[in-house]
This record gives C-alpha cells, structure tokens and sequence, in this order.
C-alpha cells in the first residue's frame, strides 16, 4: 500500500514523516544488495573498475563484495561460463541466502557470446539458474552495471517485501559432466529453446570465405 | 645467435647420426623417433643451449575433402635459449590423424608436461613416457578431441 504522494508531502512540511514498513525495509534492502565475490572472465575486470574509486559502487550500497554465498544477496555472473565452471556457479547459487537475485553480465553471460558455437562454453547461464537482469555489452561498461543494479534496486522496491519473502528460489539441479556436454543440456523448468529460425544459424554455409550466407528462407 | 636453419640441419645431423631433417622455411621437420635425441643434442650443444621449451602444441590438418590424402597432425615445438638469449628454433613432427604417437618431450623439458596433456586433451595425440598424460582442460570422461576440425560440438539446444 502506496502513501499518497501530496499528503505526504503535506504532512512533511508539518514534521511529520510518513511511510510504509513495505517502503522502509525495501529502501534498505535494495540500498545494501551485497554481491558474490567472483568474476569469471574479462567482464569480471569491468566489474572491479565498478568496484573501485573512479565509478565507486558504493554509491549504491553494493560496495560490500562477499567472498561467501551464505552472505551474499547478489550473484553478478561476470564473464564467460564454462561448461566446466558452470556446475560450480549452480552450486554458488544454491548457496546463497534468500531472496537472492542474480545479473547476467555481458554477452557471454547471457548467450554464450562470440563461443556460443564452440564445444566448452555455456550458452548463457540462464540455462540453470533464473536471471533478474541481463546487461548487454562486450564487456558492459562499468556504467552499464550500475544501470543494471538500479534496475534491480528498482525492482526490489516495486514488489513488497513479503512477496520477496514468499518466492522462494530454493535450489536448482545441478549439472553433471556428460561426454560432449553438460547433463541435462538446460532446465527445462526455467529455460525454453528459442525457435526463432536466426537460431539455425547452422543451415546456411558460405560457399567460400568471401561469400556472406544468405539470409535464412531468401533462397 | 643461432644459425640459419641450413646450418643448424647440418649440425643436428652430423652431431645426431641417422636423423634425416627436412626443411621448410625455418622449420625443421623430424621423424618421430629423432625427436628426443635432436632435442637432448640441441639441449646440450654449447653453442645452442635450447633450454627452453616455450611452445608445445599441434596442427590439425584434415583430409582434403576433393580427396587429398588421409590428412595429418602436425606437432610443433618453439624452443628457446635461456642461457644464449636466442631462439626460436620451430621443430615439427608429421603423424597420421588415426593413431598419432610421438615420444614425450618430458624427460628432456620438464616444462613440456602440462602442454603435452594439453594437446594429448584437445587432438587427441598420444605422448609415449609421458608421466601422467590425462585430459587437463577438458573433464574425465569427454569424449572425443575438439580441436580436431572434423569435431561436432554437441548443439545446446537440443532437448534435454
């Protein structure tokens, strides 16, 4: 339940300060989102530049990087994720104390990036585990990040805090080490395939390396 | 500093006798079973001292699809001097793509270990006396050899 704006104001000028337990403890949550300590690749150097002075995270109360799950509110997954990594990263998650969120940072993060057609790396990490916000870039710029985060603080403070108590993440399966890939491939429960035919980038060969393909279905 | 590749396949097969060096540019192609002796001569001449195996890895050439031959796997090895200040010198192995076999480099260069298991993890190629040749990048139980051109990778997509 929203004060209303004008009689708040209202009462404002009078001394008197009023809000909504909802508000208060939204304020505070979403001002000390306290992140994982772990970057996985180039964007991970993008995130400690936030970090530090010059783009000074603090600003936003997330200056605190724990280097336990248990203590963390925040998994930024910044870099590439590794067939290899990616079990580990599921792991860290199901660590991690409720309500926990989880950013999606930078193209490799989100989809696998320029390897999204090699043999050892994740196509995106949202595969396994439920993403708030994907940050697009190559690495994201350290403003990028904190507009990723504000946009995270601000959905913190759109829902009651309640609600954020109630949806329970629990924990996801974790991966297993198959003989070309992970096992199972995503989960199924929170990842659906796109179908798009831009996915089946696969069908159209150049003839020679000068050769563009053709878009798909011209032909 | 070091010779030109003439001069130094002159010398590896004056000081190592029955290797047969081919050249090609600067690269010294070997028999399989001539590259421990060359590289232990190379190791301990006094002029060289190529104490230093920089660079361990493999080239993958497949068949020529209109084809060509069966295709090979190229190793190549940059060894430098630590002692001399000089280097590189590029030493390359031919072997078939079915079942490639060299000599570990191990027992000369120590250093060469883990880029063996590498290359032994992503082509494939078996290094005889090496101490612990497992996969190092890729997890036990991967199937097959990636970096091999004709390697598939398995599409992500698929239903699970």
């Amino acid at each position: 339940m929203a004060v209303d704006e004008g009689l708040k104001g209202e009462v404002q000028k009078q001394g008197v300060y009023v809000t909504t337990w909802d508000e208060l403890v939204n304020w505070g949550r979403s001002s000390s989102i306290w992140p994982l300590q772990f970057g996985l690749a180039c964007c991970a150097i993008e995130m400690i530049s936030t970090a530090a002075s010059r783009f000074d995270i603090a600003r936003f109360g997330s200056e605190i990087f724990r280097a336990s799950p248990r203590q963390a509110d925040l998994m930024i997954v910044a870099g590439t994720v590794t067939k290899k990594m990616a079990p580990q990263v599921v792991r860290l998650y199901n660590q991690m104390a409720e309500p926990k969120y989880v950013i999606s940072m930078g193209a490799c993060a989100t989809s696998g990036g320029p390897f999204h057609k090699g043999y050892n790396v994740l196509r995106g990490i949202d595969r396994y585990i439920p993403v708030d916000v994907y940050i697009p870039g190559c690495p994201p710029t350290p403003e990028a990040l904190l507009e990723g985060l504000m946009t995270l603080q601000k959905r913190i403070k759109e829902r009651s805090m309640s609600s954020a108590v109630e949806r329970k993440q629990n924990e996801y399966e974790i991966p297993e080490f198959g003989e070309a890939g992970l096992e199972p491939r995503y989960n199924p429960n929170i990842f659906k395939p796109l179908t798009h035919p831009i996915q089946q980038f696969a069908s159209a060969k150049p003839t020679s390396p000068i050769q563009t393909p053709p878009a798909p279905g011209s032909s | 500093m070091l010779p030109p590749a003439e001069e130094l396949k002159a010398a590896i097969e004056r000081g190592v006798p029955g290797t047969v060096v081919t050249l090609d540019g600067p690269a010294l192609y070997l028999e399989p079973q001539a590259l421990l002796p060359v590289c232990r001569f190379l190791k301990s001449h006094p002029e060289y001292q190529l104490d230093y195996a920089s660079n361990v890895t493999a080239v993958d050439y497949p068949p020529d699809p209109a084809g060509g031959g069966a295709g090979r796997i190229e190793m190549v090895y940059h060894l430098f001097s630590m002692a001399k200040k000089h280097g590189p010198v590029a030493i390359k192995v031919k072997l078939p793509r079915d079942n490639p076999r060299v000599p570990s480099l191990v027992p000369v260069y120590r250093g060469a270990e883990f880029q063996e298991r590498e290359v032994f993890d992503l082509y494939g190629v078996q290094f005889d006396g090496h101490p612990d040749l497992r996969r190092i990048l890729m997890w036990d139980g991967f199937q097959g050899y990636p970096m091999r051109k004709d390697y598939v990778p398995e599409n992500q997509d698929a239903p699970a």
